[in-house]
C-alpha cells in the first residue's frame, strides 16, 4: 500500500508564476510596481499603497525562522507518517514572510532566529515547493 | 461631563442556553430556535415582543443564505424592525449586543434577540468507532499552506503564541495555569462539559500536544448547541422575570496587519471606546469574562485591557488568575476551555449569570460590574462589553 500523497496546492492563476519559478528552483515574490513593496502570497492589491499593479521578482532565499509550530496531529493522512513535524514562518532577508517546512533538521532544534536558506522539494511533475534548511550564520 | 447616551440605555433581560457539547439531533437552526424559546421564557417575554433578530451563524450553518431570515421564519417572527446576519468570528456575539443596544437607543426597535448556534459534532459512528468527539467541521485545508501541512486555527495561533513566548519569556506553565484556573471554575459549574474532571498543572503538562506550544487543554472545546440573549430598552426591562443586566459600555477594535508582530488583540482600541462610555476603569471590574479560544488568548487579552503591562500576562496569571476564591475572577464558568464553546456567547452568558447572582457554587461575592470580550480570527477582530447589575 502506498502512502497517500501530501495535498497538492491549487495552482491558481494569481500564483502560477510562483509555481513556475519554483520548478526552476527559483524563489519569487510579488512586487508592487507603484511603490516597490514586496508581498507574499499573491494578494489582490498592495496593502501599502493600494495599487493593483504587480510583478513577480526573484529574491534571495536566505532568512531566519520567525516562528515555529510543531504539528502533532495529522489533519491529512499524508502527514501521519511524519509526525511531529514543524511548520515555520521564514522571514526572508527581503522582509517577506512565508509559511514553509524545514528539511534535515530535528523538530526539537528548530528555533526562532535560526538562519535558513531555501531548497526545493519536488512533489510532482507540476509541483515543486520551496522549503528551508539550516544555514550557517 | 454628561453621561454617554448609550450608557445604561438598554439591558439584557433574557438568557437561553440549550444543552451543550456532544448533543446530537438538532440542526444548527434547531438549536437556534430552542435557544430563543428558552431566552424568552427566561425573560418572561413572548415572541410578539421581539422586533429585532441578530444572528451569528456557526460553521455548520454553511452557505445558508440570509441566516437571520431563515431563523425568523423558523421562529414564526412577524414584523421585525431590525435584522442582520453578522460575522466577526468570536467577536460577533458582543458586537450583536452592541448593535442591538445602539438600535434600541436610536429608537429603531425595542426588543432584540441575539443568537448563536452551531452543530459541528457528528454522532459516533459504529464504522470508525470514534468520530463523535472530533471537530471535523473545523478542519480545513488552504491551498499552499495545506501542502506544507499547515492546517487550522490551532496552528495559526501557535505561531503567534510562540512569538509571545520568544519576545516576553512567557512559559508553558503560564499557559497551563490559565487552563487549570478555568477548570477549577468549571468544577463548580454543573453546566460545564468538563465539570466532573479535575485538572492539575502536571495533568496539563502530561496531556497530549495538539500543536506546540499548545497542549490539548490550551485549546477550547467544540460544542453543539445554541445560545440566545434578549436585549431591550431599559424602561421595558424593569419588572420582567429576571433582574436586568444593564449595558453600560461597548467598543470594537480590529488592528489589521500581522498579529505575530503586534502580539496584541483589538482590546487596546476597543477599551478606549467602551471604558469612557461606561465611566469605568480597569480596576473597577468585579468579574472578567474573556474570549478564550486558547489559554494564550486570555493572557494577551488581560495585557491589552491593562490588567498588567504588555508582555507581563504570564507572570500576571501566575499570581492573580488562580480560580475560585483567589485573585481576579476570570472566566468564572470555566470558559470555552472547560465549559462550552458558543463563540463569544460563552463569556456574555457567564457575565449575565454572575451579575444576576445566579452563579450558585461559583458565584463571585461582589458582582456589580463585568468586563466581557469577544475575539475573532487570529486576534483579528475584537469587541468589548461593560455590563452591570446597576442601572446607569
Amino acid at each position: 500500500m502506498t502512502a497517500p500523497a501530501k495535498p497538492a496546492p491549487e495552482i491558481t492563476p494569481e500564483m502560477t508564476p510562483f509555481f513556475e519559478a519554483a520548478r526552476r528552483h527559483e524563489l519569487v515574490v510579488q512586487r508592487c510596481t507603484a511603490c516597490g513593496a514586496l508581498r507574499f502570497p499573491a494578494r489582490a492589491a498592495c496593502n501599502r499603497c493600494m495599487s493593483r499593479d504587480v510583478e513577480w521578482v526573484p529574491v534571495a532565499g536566505r532568512g531566519t525562522i520567525f516562528s515555529v509550530a510543531v504539528m502533532h496531529q495529522a489533519n491529512h493522512p499524508a502527514f501521519a507518517a511524519v509526525l511531529p513535524y514543524a511548520v515555520v514562518v521564514v522571514e526572508l532577508e527581503c522582509g517577506v514572510r512565508m509559511i514553509s517546512n524545514v528539511v534535515d533538521w530535528p523538530v526539537a532544534e528548530v528555533r526562532i532566529g535560526a538562519p535558513v536558506e531555501v531548497c526545493f522539494e519536488e512533489r510532482s511533475p507540476e509541483v515543486t515547493l520551496p522549503v528551508f534548511r539550516r544555514a550557517s550564520a | 461631563m454628561p453621561a454617554h447616551p448609550l450608557r445604561g440605555a438598554s439591558a439584557i433581560v433574557g438568557l437561553g442556553i440549550t444543552p451543550q457539547g456532544k448533543v446530537y439531533g438538532p440542526s444548527a437552526l434547531g438549536f437556534a430556535v430552542d435557544a430563543v424559546r428558552l431566552a424568552l421564557e427566561d425573560a418572561g417575554l413572548s415572541r410578539e415582543d421581539v422586533d429585532g433578530l441578530l444572528v451569528n451563524p456557526g460553521l455548520s450553518w454553511g452557505d445558508m443564505g440570509m441566516g437571520s431570515f431563515q431563523l425568523q421564519q423558523a421562529l414564526g417572527l412577524r414584523d421585525l424592525r431590525l435584522t442582520a446576519t453578522m460575522n466577526l468570528g468570536g467577536a460577533t456575539a458582543a458586537a450583536m449586543i452592541a448593535h442591538a443596544a445602539q438600535a434600541i437607543a436610536a429608537g429603531v426597535c425595542r426588543t432584540v434577540a441575539c443568537v448563536f448556534s452551531d452543530a459541528p459534532l457528528k454522532p459516533p459512528s459504529p464504522a470508525t468507532g470514534d468520530g463523535g468527539g472530533t471537530g471535523a467541521a473545523y478542519r480545513f485545508a488552504r491551498g499552499l499552506e495545506a501542502a506544507y501541512g499547515f492546517f487550522g486555527v490551532n496552528a495559526m495561533y501557535a505561531l503567534v503564541a510562540k512569538r509571545h513566548m520568544h519576545r516576553y519569556g512567557t512559559t508553558q506553565d503560564h499557559l497551563g495555569l490559565v487552563a487549570v484556573a478555568q477548570r477549577r471554575w468549571a468544577n463548580r459549574n454543573p453546566a460545564a462539559q468538563l465539570h466532573d474532571k479535575s485538572l492539575t498543572l502536571s495533568d496539563y503538562h502530561a496531556s497530549r500536544w495538539i500543536v506546540e506550544p499548545f497542549h490539548l487543554f490550551d485549546c477550547c472545546l467544540v460544542s453543539n448547541g445554541g445560545l440566545a440573549v434578549i436585549v431591550t430598552a431599559t424602561d421595558r426591562a424593569r419588572g420582567l422575570r429576571k433582574p436586568p443586566v444593564y449595558v453600560w459600555g461597548m467598543g470594537q477594535g480590529h488592528l489589521g496587519g500581522d498579529p505575530a508582530d503586534s502580539l496584541a488583540s483589538g482590546a487596546v482600541l476597543a477599551k478606549e471606546t467602551a471604558f469612557p462610555m461606561a465611566g469605568v476603569g480597569v480596576a473597577d471590574f468585579d468579574v472578567v469574562e474573556l474570549y478564550d479560544c486558547y489559554t494564550f488568548t486570555v493572557l494577551v487579552t488581560l495585557e491589552d485591557y491593562g490588567f498588567c503591562s504588555k508582555g507581563e500576562g504570564g507572570p500576571f496569571v501566575a499570581e492573580r488568575v488562580r480560580g475560585p476564591g483567589e485573585g481576579l475572577p476570570v472566566n468564572t464558568g470555566g470558559g470555552q476551555l472547560s465549559s462550552f464553546y458558543m463563540w463569544g456567547m460563552t463569556p456574555i452568558s457567564e457575565a449575565v449569570i454572575q451579575l444576576r447572582g445566579e452563579g450558585g457554587e461559583r458565584q463571585v461575592p461582589r458582582h456589580d460590574l463585568a468586563l466581557v470580550s469577544g475575539n475573532g480570527g487570529v486576534l483579528s477582530t475584537h469587541a468589548t462589553l461593560v455590563l452591570s447589575r446597576l442601572p446607569a
